[in-house]
């Protein structure tokens, strides 16, 4: 065995770099700072070396930018991932799907920030309680950020007898048809909403997320 | 004047933001230097590793609190962390001051006589970290740095004085599953570490870092490569994402410099799924400490098919069997047996196996080699349905075990009569993703014989000359915690949902003191002394897999769980009033 690590791990001259990403990495906060840390990182580990990229360039990068007014999805794993999720891919009752947001006109697939990632599911729109109502497709599309707000974790779990979210990390459940609230485990609220809209029978984004995507209290 | 203020507050406003760490408060006065004799041979009023002796035996040689005077014991400082989630590491004492670490990646200095904070370490985590396991076991001690072994998969070195960052290293990326939690192991100026993330289908590894430079010295995968003796027990590209992850501090043997390190599960879960033996998950690996090369291993089990990650490298004792003293190795093993091996310099032998929990799965062990044969109906499969005992988090799972050389006795913080149910599934690995290999929504814990049984946690105490129980305390619920032996013929443990912090007396298990604390404990308690006064302290902060077993004991409705463990983290001190 011995050494053969993955060479991108950063050796030698690397000293000064990884002084540099920590530095660089504890300015960073929430926000389109992030992006620049998200990037730093890469940068650190693809290379060895970490470079100052302006905050301003990375904050306008598509790909990291969450979800906009407009975007369709695309799934975003499985036989079907990156075409787009329309009426027919989703059946009322059936298990949510992993989708990005993706820009419409560019194509621009929103997948720079795992933040990004949306759970989309079909709920009986009769079951929804008036503010999800209000976020949902007519045909009973709902949308909510995937990432668990109590450590990040995806949230891929599905109790299909009870129409429930659930985290396979640490238990946290959440209904859809309520706002994605909290009914089980230490999440500490609900998953942002990303309200819908209906353009040519799929689901679009009507406006970005409805809170802070992310770990903790809102 | 307020030309002076918008000046401070132009100051502050850019210290903060270009502070690299919130390093605070008053720093430390004459520190000690950690050196190689005093981690070989620490005194006995420190704490400097994991589970203080490299020998992995978590024991205090402190013995003014006693079995005669541990009822006066009392609280003299507390100290909240600030921070939620499972406060697993030991409070760790280097002449008066105390390093803890917490969830998040922060570690703090505290005076260990007065809770006086000396400073505080806080490493900015990335946004969209994903975090499974959110805790930290503790630093490695290197002269006057310490090592931090963080989940954004950074190797972190600390001046300890003062808590600045000397260096910061990326060991691989988080984004892939790979994090580290585990206290980094120290031998002659080497960092070591291992990685997390065997639910998330990585390919396991320890690696050593030069503790001044922070450039890494070796890295051992601890799944065989192409070539390397040990890939021909895989099939096809499934080494690339066979887990084997090593997330738990090694031990080590001075007298042949060789670490011991523990080695977890094969990924995914059902075995069918990886055909073959698997080397070298679920084994014990022999290290060379300089090189990383593999000296030996022991495979306690083939081809996991149960999560039994064994992880807690075995405590290295001598043991009297058949008339001799063996060098051995003792491990209470996750998949529920008690093993015995003997360390020589030609390898690692078996000596013994015996389950110290319920186990349907083993049918036998080979006497020459200790390899089991499986029961084929406890063995998870794709596309079956399958109950286990015990679950996959074991008889016992990470917590440390503790051995007195005082009174001879192994103490194991055990969990029988809890069994799981998997079923198993294919499905593509998606990167950052959790690949079990398992339905997510049937993956229950049940009880054995399905009824609520006479207990669950059971502290044992095992004579390992005889290979025997002497004495069991058992608990209604679940234990989950590491396990500390004094010469004060103690032993000390938390782990129940009820928020106690225990004392036992190391010869018969009766109880002799108990004291409830804020949270759940899951971490070790460790002694340490300071101006000739014993202190016992712990950190007391419920989370990650104890709460995970919380909340499937209430949701079976098991009577007498504790179903709101309050979270949030306290370092405990306590002192004979």
């Amino acid at each position: 065995m011995g050494e053969e690590g993955p060479k991108t791990v950063n050796d030698g001259p690397g000293n000064a770099a990884c002084g540099c990403v920590s530095r660089c990495v504890a300015s960073d906060g929430d926000g389109p700072q992030s992006a620049d840390r998200r990037a730093v990182l890469a940068g650190a580990l693809a290379s060895g070396v970490a470079l100052a990229v302006p905050a301003s360039a990375l904050a306008a990068d598509p790909k990291m930018t969450r979800p906009q007014a407009g975007d369709v999805f695309v799934f975003a794993t499985g036989d079907k991932a990156r075409s787009v999720i329309g009426d027919a891919d989703l059946a009322v009752g059936a298990p949510p799907v992993l989708a990005w947001p993706m820009d419409p006109q560019s194509k621009v697939i929103r997948d720079g920030s795992r933040l990004n990632q949306v759970l989309l599911v079909r709920l009986d729109t009769a079951k929804l309680d008036e503010t999800t109502k209000s976020r949902a497709t007519e045909g009973g599309f709902v949308a909510y950020s995937a990432s668990c707000t109590h450590a990040l974790c995806p949230v891929t779990g599905w109790h299909a007898d009870k129409r429930i979210f659930h985290c396979p990390c640490h238990n946290s459940e959440f209904d859809p048809s309520i706002g994605a609230k909290v009914v089980f485990g230490p999440a500490p609220r609900p998953l942002p909403a990303l309200p819908l809209k209906t353009v040519d029978g799929a689901p679009v984004a009507a406006q970005g997320f409805t809170g802070k995507v992310g770990a903790g209290s809102a | 004047m307020k030309e002076a203020h918008i000046r401070w507050l132009g100051l502050a406003i850019s210290g903060l933001m270009l502070a690299p760490v919130a390093a605070s408060a008053q720093g430390v006065k004459n520190y000690a230097p950690v050196t190689q004799e005093r981690l070989t041979n620490p005194e006995p009023g420190n704490w400097l590793q994991y589970r203080r002796t490299y020998d992995g035996m978590n024991y205090s040689p402190l013995d003014k609190i006693n079995t005669t005077n541990v009822k006066n014991l009392v609280p003299v400082w507390t100290f909240s962390t600030g921070v939620n989630e499972g406060h697993q590491a030991p409070p760790m004492v280097n002449n008066g001051v105390m390093f803890i670490t917490t969830p998040q990646a922060q570690v703090l200095a505290l005076d260990a006589k007065t809770g006086d904070l000396l400073w505080r370490y806080k490493r900015q985590l990335p946004e969209d970290l994903f975090q499974l396991h959110p805790t930290n076991r503790g630093v490695g001690m290197w002269q006057d740095m310490l090592f931090l072994a963080t989940v954004d998969h950074f190797l972190v070195a600390l001046d300890a004085k003062t808590g600045k960052e000397l260096w910061a290293k990326p060991v691989g990326d988080y984004k892939k599953g790979y994090y580290l939690t585990l206290a980094p192991q120290v031998i002659n100026g080497k960092i070591i570490i291992g990685t997390s993330g065997g639910e998330f289908g990585v390919r396991g590894y320890i690696a050593a870092y030069d503790a001044k430079t922070g450039n890494q010295l070796w890295r051992t995968y601890t799944i065989p490569g192409p070539g390397e003796p040990g890939h021909d027990t895989w099939k096809g590209d499934d080494w690339k994402t066979g887990g084997g992850s090593a997330w738990m501090t090694g031990n080590y043997d001075p007298a042949t410099n060789t670490a011991y390190w523990g080695i977890g599960n094969a990924a995914p879960w059902p075995g069918d799924a990886h055909p073959g033996d698997n080397l070298y998950t679920t084994s014990v690996l022999a290290l060379d400490p300089d090189t990383g090369k593999i000296k030996h291993h022991h495979q306690y089990h083939h081809n996991d098919s149960w999560d039994w990650d064994e992880v807690d490298p075995p405590i290295l004792m001598d043991v009297q069997r058949g008339g001799r003293s063996v060098k051995a190795l003792v491990h209470p093993g996750r998949n529920g047996y008690l093993w015995t091996l003997e360390r020589t310099p030609e390898g690692i032998g078996f000596v013994s196996g015996v389950p110290y929990v319920h186990q349907d799965v083993f049918a036998s062990l080979d006497p020459k080699t200790g390899r089991p044969t499986y029961n084929d109906k406890t063995v998870p499969k794709v596309g079956k349905d399958v109950t286990f005992c015990p679950s996959l988090w074991g008889g016992k799972d990470w917590a440390s075990a503790t051995y007195s050389p005082k009174t001879k006795l192994l103490y194991i913080p055990a969990n029988d009569n809890i069994c799981g149910r998997l079923v198993g599934e294919k499905k593509p690995i998606v990167e950052g993703q959790l690949w079990l290999g398992a339905e997510l929504e049937k993956l229950d814990l049940s009880m054995r014989d399905k009824k609520v049984p006479e207990y669950m946690g059971e502290l044992q105490a095992w004579d390992m000359n005889g290979n025997k129980k002497v004495w069991s305390y058992k608990f209604p619920t679940q234990l989950f915690a590491s396990a500390m032996a004094t010469a004060g013929d103690l032993v000390f443990v938390g782990g129940t949902s009820d928020r106690y912090f225990r004392a036992f007396s190391a010869q018969t298990g009766e109880l002799l003191w108990q004291h409830r604390t804020n949270s759940g404990i899951s971490g070790g308690p460790t002694a340490f002394e300071v101006d000739g006064t014993q202190y016992i302290a712990v950190q007391s902060g419920w989370g990650v897999d104890a709460q995970r077993i919380q909340d499937s004991l209430t949701k079976l409705g098991i009577p007498g769980v504790n179903p709101d463990v309050p979270q949030g983290g306290v370092v405990w001190v306590f002192a004979v009033k």
